[in-house]
Order: structure tokens, then C-alpha cells, then sequence
């Protein structure tokens, strides 16, 4: 099709504009369009027929009008320059330079949709990444190409978290870093800049590719922008075999976005307004993490995403942690109490954590002790629920004892600096400090050798 | 031919005159392949198995006058078939690592050739009859392949191939049917997936499908035919229960649908079954496994369809007289998909954005699992398990309550569970079985006789400790008297020591029932032995004391499936230091008075 110019909008309405009389256009075809002001944007089809066809514009469509309109077709669909060039540089959602620099040129470009990884070309991801973070080495081990968001709230510190795992996060024993590819959609400036002076400053910002959509760019753009950042994923991880370490923020705003177009384009709802295909949609991103068989790079992924009201049933929360490996939840209350990172041990997850960890990978306690720590930090919770309502004095001795437990497994375990990185040994060891204030018959989690090598009870 | 008039997302307009409802159509230059699920005048609307990005209107639609069906025919255990039963490895030679559209893969092998030897019926002169054995092929060391006549054919043999190796193409039978023309048989045939494959008649419900898990068998037990589903929210443990069943259950074939879930969870099935050796043949577990993904970022029309092409394949090797289980993981994302579907069409929903045909689809796809008598003569059944997974883990979302109404066994997996990492987090006041006294008769013809009691002792013990907690978190601990505090002790016991079971433990993984019934049978005689003690007033500290409590909750890790004997070595030991206890308690008291 030839790459014509129409001056046919039917209509506008919020970001989509219909269109008639147009030659037959395909599904997904990248659109240009030119308004009054000369300012030039970007849509994509989004439905079509060979009555009407249906535009989303990226960077909305305030100030356009009917008459004034030109769109162009441009009879492909959106793709993104790859070079390794990228690396170090800053782009907008559709990969257009954000920095002062030029575009990327290069003859390699990819669709940004990428097309499904076929489950047998997948290999299982199971090496260990050491994050130096107590709460997810120990007891929600992160491994090489998992999936694992953070579930956050606003005010919580998710970016702190997500920036000390980028500036800590190795593989025990391999000295190749991780290229970091930032995406980030509605966030705050201030947000942006944090992250970008923590890649400065933690010398690793030639080995960042970002991309920006802040709170107040064109929401829209926040639709394609996660898709852009993983098409720049993949290439580093599999043409340039780079292990990649994806962080997102926020895909509430992401899933906002969607719905906001599902709305306007009157699709039926399912839960809280959000289209029934959020689901689907969610996982086009997130399955986009992982190994290949045949290749030495992999993607790993860290959506942060913020609980609106904290509810962790709300559909945006809800629906990720049906699709990625699990999820490291933050909780409020532990903020309240000056705990960092407050981890809401009960909730979190990692699935990929059993293949990870134990004799070959860590120590061989260490799936145990994990399960240890759950039981019995969980059985504390419920002890120390119990002294709201009756009194601490009313408790038992074994329930007093758990008490104790719970506030310094908080305190010592959970809470650690900003900074401070420990490694998975020490995590482990302090594990057993803990669990040594517990008496032997508390702990049938761990193996009775366990309890002779590493447990230290002496009754008080 | 005909051509496209409108892309909206999967569901594509087309003009083609003479389309029929069900139909097949391949469309447009990149050959998609769809499905048509609506005819109008003028127009029909298609539902299409890949990403429909690029199509445009204009271009040409080509029916091809059948409807979705699948190859039945010995290759496909051991495969891993994408939502329309396409090889995904045959699909990685041909496009890499990632699935590019519009590939034609069938799904059987062409070129292998198998060892054919015809079943003794089949002699010329003899009648045929659908879904009779022609013959068997070995299709893995563990399956014994029946090749089947298509079922609806009925003629006489006028010819047919000696014992030899032949590829599923060649034929093997030549038959003269009843109406005249005649027809050749061959090691496969074909069957439209929507239409359940016809048996002589239902049998009567089946023996326990044993899982290994002691939850579910000595709790919550399944029949082999029954229908069964693990509705919990995310991270509760569905899958893990569902590999466990695919691992462990004494079923001939396992059938495992990824339906709208992870793709590293078939990896892991694809990397770890190989390796892992059968309970019951002793042999590698693949042999008698086969896979069907559609993962999460796979096309949805195709997750619509991977239910049906699933239970089909699993209805076929029923009717070779197999007890087959198929786990479908999830039911949900199954029913999302008809959602989006009923969505683009416009079809008015009632919940939640839910056509008013949910109900009815989740039913008919369920009533497909059930005990045969196969047109064979055999006796075979299909099992069906299938996970849901609840938004926000809302029972009364529509999808887990109108399943809840169909299965017959409902394994609940509790949120407050996984998060203590009690897995498998079945919760035992949640879940329900209709098959208990069914299984029962099994348990106490090949297990034991105090099966049922023992099982209803639990249960009692359990919803009794549960009411003990709730006045403790009243009134606390000091409200309770010294028996009461030893059912909290007891129920505390059961749920460690016998319901938790770790999927990783490589001791406890499975589970044999003698071992299921033992571990129980000690946890609830000591459980007695010490109210007896209680009675007599020795005080509830002094049985909480000793080491037993924390030596019991580990038997499960340290006493193997081969030899149980320390179990009986244990109770013995708990039985003596009580009656010494009591001795002692008896002489104090004695002494004292
Ligand atoms: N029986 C078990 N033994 C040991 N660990 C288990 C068991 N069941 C669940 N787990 C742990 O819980 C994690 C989550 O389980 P699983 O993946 O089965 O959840 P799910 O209910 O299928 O979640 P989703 O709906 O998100 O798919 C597992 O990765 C594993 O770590
Ligand atoms: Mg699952």
C-alpha cells in the first residue's frame, strides 16, 4: 500500500480516532499524524474494516480537530531500532530519543510485539542471583530469568528496594554484571531522576538503557512503552548475550492506561472497569522474561507495581501474581515501624526459589530453614495477635517465647541498611540465630541434623 | 473463495458464502488459521488461533469444510502439542524460539514407523464395527498402543495388512461398509474436538485414584471417572497439586493441559518427568505422559480450544481401555477466553462480563470425565481435575462457584495455609468429596479395616481443634481444660505430621496408602493414649514434655514407603513410655495419698 496521507477522521473520542473511506489497513500498522500545530504523533490501529478504521493515538489527541487532520499510514507495523549503541541512552516510550543525542540507526529493527516464546525453546531458570537482601535470599531466592515483582504502596520505599537489588544483584562466584534496562511509565520526575543518579552513582549507567514516560508525558505511550523496553531486552539478551535485568515501574499505571482505552473503545468489562483481557495482556509482558535453551543470555524481571488502597485483591495486583513467579510484598505497617526493606514475609513468594537453592546452589539447610522461618514466624504473628486481645502476660510460655521471636526476626532479619549487603551464608546463619531462640521440638521444618550442625538451644 | 472484512483483536469478519457454523477457514496471506463461530446473512464471524496483527481487510478467507479436529494415532504420548494440537518442537524446527504464525504442522509423524501386529478379530470376512481394536502398536516401553477402527464405521473386512512396520499413513484395513463404498483404514483417524467420542455406556464409578498425597487420598478421595477441581488464589499451590497428580497418580496415561499459565512450569514437566521413574512401572514417567500449552502470552482463541482438543485426545485412550487422568491448569483462563470471545461478539454478559453459556460449557466440558465400557469392550475412564483460579480468590466468582455446583470432589486451597507454608494448603474445612464411601470399600479391603474410623476421627479432631482456637483468641489459653489443650496438641500433630507433605521432600513426595494409613493410625493412637492419661489426671505438660510431638511431625521425611516398620518400632516406643508413665503417675498418687 502506498503511503498516502488521508485528511478522513470521522471522529474523536478520548485517545481514538475513527477513520473512513480509507484504503484497507492492517491490524497493528504504525500511524503518523499531523495536526494544526505541525506537531507530529504516533497511533497504531487498533481495529480495522473496510469502513472504518480505528486509531490510538500515543500521545493523545487534544488539539485536533476534524478538518485539520492528517494521518499517514505507514504500512508496517511498530518496530524498534536495535544497536548496542543503546546502551547508556534514554528513550521515550517508542524508543524516540529523550536524551539530546540522535535516534538510533541501524537495519536491525523488531517488531515491538515480539511473538510468543515457544515453551519448548525455554530452559528452566534455576541459577541463584544474590540480591545481598535477607528477606529475598534467604526466604524468596531470586534466580536468573524468573519473573518477581514488588507490591508496593504509595509512600513505601519499592524504589529504594528496586535500586538496591540492581546495585547488588550477582551470581555468586561469576563476576559478569548485569545490563539493566529501565522502564518506566507515569512516574514522578523525581522518581526518574532518583533511579538515574543511583545507575550514576553506582557507576553503572553505561550499561542502563532507559525508558521514560513520566507522570505527566501522554498516558498512552505507557501502552507501548513496556513493549518497546523488552524488545531492547531481548535483543540484548539474545543477540548480544547479555543477562538482563529488566526493572518496570509502575505497571498500575500501565494497566490505568489500558483501561481508560478499553473504556473509550466500549469493551466489556470485567473487574473494577479493567477489560477481561488485562490478564492476557499483563502476561504478553511479563512471559517475556526468561532463558532460552540455546542462548547464553537471559531476562530477568522486576515490575514494581503500587496496591491501589493496598489491596492485594485489586485486580492489577491479583492478576500479576497469577502470572509471574511469585512476588515480594511490602507492607505498611513494617514501614510504620521504621523496617527497611519492609517485606511482608506471610505473602511473599518465590516459585522459582526450590530449583535455586539447597546443597548444589547455597547450603543444603537452606530450603528448610526457609520453611522454618515461614512456620514459625507465621505461628509468632498469630502469638502476638493473641496478646492484643488477652494481654502478653495471659500467653504461655511457648507462646511468650514466639513473641520474642517475632520482634527480633523483624528487627535483625527483615531490617537491614540501604546498603548493607549480606551474603547468603550470613543470611543463613542469622536465620539460625533466630531460630535458636525457639526450643528443638518447635522446629520439625528443618532435619534433625540440621538442628545438631546449626541450632544452639539452651533452655532459659 | 472468500475475503476479510474487519480484524477486531482475534474475532474476524468474513464474506464467504456457504460457510458453515464450526468450520475451519484459513485466512489471508499468512495463512491463520480460524474457527467460524457465527453466521449472519450476510457475514460470518471467526475466531482466530493466532495473533491476527498485520491482517487487513481485503484479504482472501479459504473454508476448509471441517471442523477443529485431532489425529488420534500412536506419537502422541510423550509430545508437547500447542492448543490445536500442533508439535511445539516440530514448530521450534520450523520458526525458532519463537512460534511464528500460520505454520502447518500435523501433529502425528509422518515418516515413523511403528510395529504393527493385528489384534486376532481382524481376519477378512470378519465384521468391523467402530472403536474396535485393529491392532497394537508398542508406542513407549510402558503404553501398549491400540489402534482403533474410527467409531461410526461398519462393514466388512475385505483386506488387510500382515504383522509388519508401517508409518500411520499406510493402511492397514480395508473394510466394505454396510452402504457400499469402501474403506481403508489406516494407524490414525481423525475427530472433530467439540463432539465427545461415543462408548457403549457409562460403568459404574471406578476404584481411588491414588495420588500419593495424603490429603487428598485419605481425606478428600477421587475416583478414578471422577471430576475434581483445585479452585485457590494465586500462589496457593494449584499447580504443584496438579504436577503431583501427573507425578504420582496410579493412573495408565496423564494427560497435562497449560492452559493460559507460566511457561516454565511445562519446562519443568518437559525437564523433570524424563527423569523421574514411574511408581508403578518402574519405568521413566514421560512414557506414559503427554502435554497441551497454550501459555499465557499464546493466543487466547487457541486457550478456548485447548480444553477440548486435551479431552479428546483423553477419551481416545479411554477407549483403548486406559484410565486416563488429565489435569487442566486453568479452568479459568479457559473461561476468560470464552469471555473475551462473548465480548467482541457482543454477546450480552450476565457475570462479571460472563456469557449466560459459562455454566453450561463448564458442565458439558466436565461430563466429558466418567468410567466406560468402550465400544472395544474394555473398560477404560477419563479423570478430570482442573485448577481455578479465583480473582482476588473469591469463591463466589462465577467460574469456582457453577464449577463447585459440577465436580464431585473440591480440593479448597486456603491463602492463610500457603502463606505458613503448610503445603499442599488444602484446607480440610473448605473441601468435600462425594466419593469417600466408595473409596472406603477399597481402603478397607486392600488397607485397612479402621480406614473409615480412623479418617473420621481425624476429621472430628480437626473441626473440634478449630473450634478450641477460636475461644482461645477470645478468651485465651487458661479457658481451656487439660483434655481440650491435648486436642489443640493432637490436631497441631495432624496437621504437621500427617496433612503437611512437601512436593520437594524427595522421601515424602509420595506417599504409598499403607504408609498414609500408618502415619495417621500412630498420630491418633498416641493421641488417645495420652487422654487416657489426662483422664487419669496426669497433667497436659507432662505429655507435651517429651520428644515425641517433634519426633512424630518428622516420620513422614525419615520412615520410606519400602519399609514402614519403624513406624510400627515408633509406636511401640510411644505405647511403652506411656503405660511407664502411667505406672509412674499411678505410684506417685499411691505415695501420695
Ligand atoms: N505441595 C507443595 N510442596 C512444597 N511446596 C509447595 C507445594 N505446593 C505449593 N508449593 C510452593 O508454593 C508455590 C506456589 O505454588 P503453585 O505454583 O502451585 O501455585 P498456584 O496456585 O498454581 O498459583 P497460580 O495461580 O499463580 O499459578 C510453589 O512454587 C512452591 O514453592
Ligand atoms: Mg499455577
Amino acid at each position: 500500500m502506498s503511503e498516502l496521507e488521508y485528511r478522513k477522521v470521522d471522529s474523536i473520542h478520548g485517545a481514538l480516532m475513527f477513520l473512513k473511506g480509507v484504503e484497507d489497513v492492517a491490524l497493528g500498522d504504525r500511524v503518523q499524524i499531523r495536526g494544526k500545530d505541525g506537531r507530529r504523533r504516533n497511533g497504531q490501529v487498533i481495529r480495522t474494516s473496510r469502513d472504518v478504521v480505528l486509531v490510538q493515538v500515543f500521545e493523545g489527541t487534544d488539539n485536533l480537530d476534524l478538518e485539520n487532520t492528517w494521518v499517514r499510514f505507514l504500512d508496517q507495523p511498530f518496530e524498534l531500532s536495535l544497536s548496542p549503541d543503546m546502551l547508556g541512552r534514554n528513550f521515550n516510550g517508542i524508543g524516540a530519543p529523550r536524551d539530546d543525542r540522535p535516534p538510533i540507526v541501524s537495519s536491525l529493527r523488531r517488531n515491538v510485539n515480539g511473538s510468543p516464546v515457544n515453551p519448548a525453546a525455554r530452559a528452566y531458570p534455576r541459577e541463584f542471583i544474590q540480591t545481598g537482601i535477607s528477606t529475598i535470599d534467604g526466604l524468596n531466592s531470586l534466580v536468573r530469568g524468573q519473573k518477581l515483582p514488588v507490591f508496593s504502596g504509595s509512600g513505601l520505599p519499592h524504589n529504594r528496594l528496586a535500586a538496591q537489588i540492581v546495585r547488588q544483584a550477582r551470581l555468586p562466584g561469576d563476576s559478569s554484571n548485569f545490563v539493566i534496562v529501565f522502564a518506566a511509565m507515569g512516574v514522578s520526575y523525581s522518581d526518574a531522576r532518583f533511579f538515574e543518579q543511583e545507575f550514576e552513582s553506582s557507576g553503572v549507567l553505561r550499561n542502563v538503557v532507559m525508558f521514560i514516560n513520566l507522570a505527566n508525558d501522554p498516558p498512552m505511550e505507557r501502552l507501548i512503552l513496556p513493549r518497546t523496553a523488552l524488545t531492547a531486552a531481548e535483543y540484548l539478551a539474545y543477540d548480544l548475550d547479555h543477562h538482563v535485568l529488566v526493572v518496570i515501574t509502575d505497571m498500575t499505571n500501565y494497566a490505568e492506561a489500558l483501561r481508560e482505552v478499553a473504556t473509550e473503545k466500549g469493551d466489556v468489562p470485567s473487574r473494577k472497569g479493567y477489560p477481561g483481557y488485562l490478564y492476557s495482556d499483563l502476561a504478553e509482558i511479563y512471559e517475556r522474561a526468561g532463558r532460552l535453551r540455546d542462548r547464553h543470555g537471559s531476562i530477568t524481571m522486576i515490575p514494581i507495581l503500587s496496591m491501589p488502597s493496598d489491596d492485594i485483591t485489586h485486580p492489577i495486583p491479583d492478576l500479576s501474581g497469577y502470572i509471574t513467579e511469585g512476588q515480594i510484598v511490602l507492607s505498611r505497617e513494617l514501614h510504620g515501624k521504621a523496617v527497611y526493606p519492609p517485606v511482608n514475609v506471610p505473602p511473599s513468594l518465590s516459585r522459582l526459589m526450590k530449583d535455586g537453592v539447597g546443597k548444589d546452589d547455597t547450603r543444603a539447610d537452606h530450603p528448610r530453614v526457609a520453611s522454618q522461618l515461614y512456620a514459625s514466624y507465621t505461628r509468632a504473628l498469630d502469638a502476638r495477635n493473641l496478646a492484643s486481645i488477652i494481654g502478653a502476660e495471659e500467653l504461655s510460655d511457648r507462646d511468650r517465647r514466639y513473641l520474642d521471636f517475632a520482634d527480633r526476626f523483624e528487627a535483625d532479619f527483615v531490617r537491614q541498611g540501604a546498603d548493607e549487603e549480606r551474603n547468603i551464608i550470613e543470611t543463613l546463619d542469622l536465620a539460625w540465630e533466630l531460630l535458636s531462640l525457639l526450643p528443638p521440638g518447635e522446629l520439625s521444618r528443618v532435619s534433625e541434623d540440621d538442628l545438631h550442625k546449626y541450632h544452639s538451644w539452651e533452655e532459659h | 473463495m472468500g475475503k476479510v472484512l474487519e480484524v477486531n483483536g482475534p474475532i474476524v469478519t468474513i464474506q464467504q458464502p456457504g460457510i458453515r457454523n464450526g468450520e475451519q477457514v484459513k485466512i489471508g496471506r499468512m495463512n491463520l488459521i480460524g474457527e467460524v463461530i457465527h453466521i449472519r446473512a450476510e457475514d460470518a464471524l471467526v475466531q482466530v488461533y493466532e495473533s491476527t496483527e498485520s491482517l487487513r481487510p481485503g484479504e482472501r478467507v479459504e473454508g476448509l469444510g471441517h471442523p477443529l479436529t485431532v489425529e488420534l494415532g500412536p506419537g502422541l504420548l510423550g509430545q508437547i502439542f500447542d492448543g490445536v494440537q500442533r508439535p511445539l518442537d516440530k514448530i521450534m524446527q520450523l520458526s525458532g524460539e519463537h512460534i511464528s504464525r500460520g505454520l502447518e504442522v500435523s501433529a502425528l509423524d509422518r515418516e515413523r514407523v511403528w510395529h504393527y501386529v493385528p489384534a486376532p478379530g481382524i481376519v477378512v470376512g470378519n465384521r468391523l464395527n467402530g472403536g474396535q481394536v485393529l491392532g497394537t502398536v508398542r508406542e513407549t516401553e510402558t503404553i501398549e498402543h491400540r489402534v482403533l477402527a474410527p467409531p461410526g464405521c461398519k462393514g466388512e473386512i475385505i483386506e488387510h495388512a500382515p504383522e509388519g512396520d508401517y508409518n500411520i499413513e499406510e493402511i492397514i484395513v480395508r473394510l466394505r461398509l454396510d452402504h457400499g463404498p469402501v474403506e481403508s483404514l489406516m494407524m490414525y483417524h481423525n475427530w472433530p474436538v467439540r463432539q465427545p467420542r461415543p462408548y457403549r455406556s457409562r460403568a459404574k464409578s471406578g476404584l481411588p485414584l491414588i495420588t500419593g498425597q495424603r490429603i487428598l487420598d485419605t481425606f478428600f478421595p477421587m475416583l478414578k471417572g471422577g471430576k475434581a477441581a483445585v479452585p485457590g488464589p494465586f500462589g496457593a499451590g494449584k499447580t504443584i497439586v496438579q504436577q503431583q497428580i501427573a507425578r504420582w497418580a496410579n493412573a495408565d496415561i496423564v494427560l497435562y493441559v497449560g492452559c493460559g499459565e507460566r511457561g516454565n512450569e511445562l519446562v519443568e514437566i518437559l525437564q523433570t518427568f524424563p527423569e523421574l521413574t514411574d511408581p508403578y512401572s518402574g519405568r521413566s514417567l514421560m512414557e506414559r505422559t503427554f502435554l497441551v500449552a497454550n501459555t499465557s502470552n499464546m493466543p487466547v482463541v487457541a486457550r478456548e480450544a485447548s480444553i477440548y482438543v486435551g479431552v479428546t485426545m483423553a477419551e481416545y485412550y479411554r477407549d483403548q481401555g486406559y484410565d486416563v487422568v488429565m489435569v487442566a491448569d486453568s479452568t479459568s483462563r479457559w473461561a476468560e477466553a470464552l469471555r473475551e470471545v462473548a465480548g467482541r461478539l457482543g454477546q450480552m454478559p450476565v457475570e462479571e462480563g460472563y456469557p449466560a453459556y459459562l455454566a453450561s460449557r463448564l458442565a458439558a466440558f466436565y461430563e466429558r470425565a466418567g468410567n466406560v465400557d468402550t465400544l472395544a469392550g474394555a473398560q477404560g475412564s477419563v479423570s478430570l481435575i482442573g485448577a481455578v483460579s479465583p480473582p482476588g480468590g473469591d469463591f463466589s466468582e462465577p467460574v469456582t462457584s457453577h464449577t463447585k455446583e459440577i465436580i464431585r470432589t473440591f480440593w479448597a486451597l486456603s491463602k492463610p495455609l500457603a502463606d505458613a507454608r503448610h503445603y499442599p494448603a488444602v484446607s480440610w474445612l473448605e473441601s468435600f468429596t462425594d466419593y469417600s464411601e466408595r473409596a472406603a470399600e477399597w481402603w478397607s479391603e486392600n488397607v485397612s479395616p479402621q480406614w473409615s474410623l480412623r479418617r473420621q476421627q481425624a476429621l472430628s479432631l480437626l473441626a473440634e481443634a478449630d473450634e478450641l482456637e477460636r475461644i482461645v483468641n477470645l478468651v485465651g489459653p487458661e479457658a481451656l481444660s487439660s483434655s481440650q489443650r491435648w486436642v489443640l496438641e493432637s490436631s497441631g500433630l495432624i496437621k504437621e505430621a500427617v496433612l503437611q507433605q512437601s512436593a520437594l521432600d524427595p522421601v515424602d513426595s509420595y506417599c504409598s496408602p499403607d504408609k498414609q494409613f500408618q502415619l495417621l493410625d500412630l498420630v491418633l493412637q498416641y493421641h488417645q493414649a495420652g487422654t487416657e492419661l489426662i483422664d487419669l489426671g496426669v497433667p497436659v505438660e507432662q505429655l507435651t514434655e517429651t520428644a515425641f510431638g517433634g519426633e512424630i511431625k518428622r516420620l513422614k521425611s525419615t520412615v520410606s514407603n519400602d519399609d514402614l516398620s519403624p513406624l510400627q518400632d515408633y509406636s511401640d516406643k510411644i505405647r511403652q513410655s506411656f503405660d511407664l508413665m502411667r505406672a509412674e503417675y499411678h505410684n506417685h498418687r499411691g505415695a501420695a495419698s
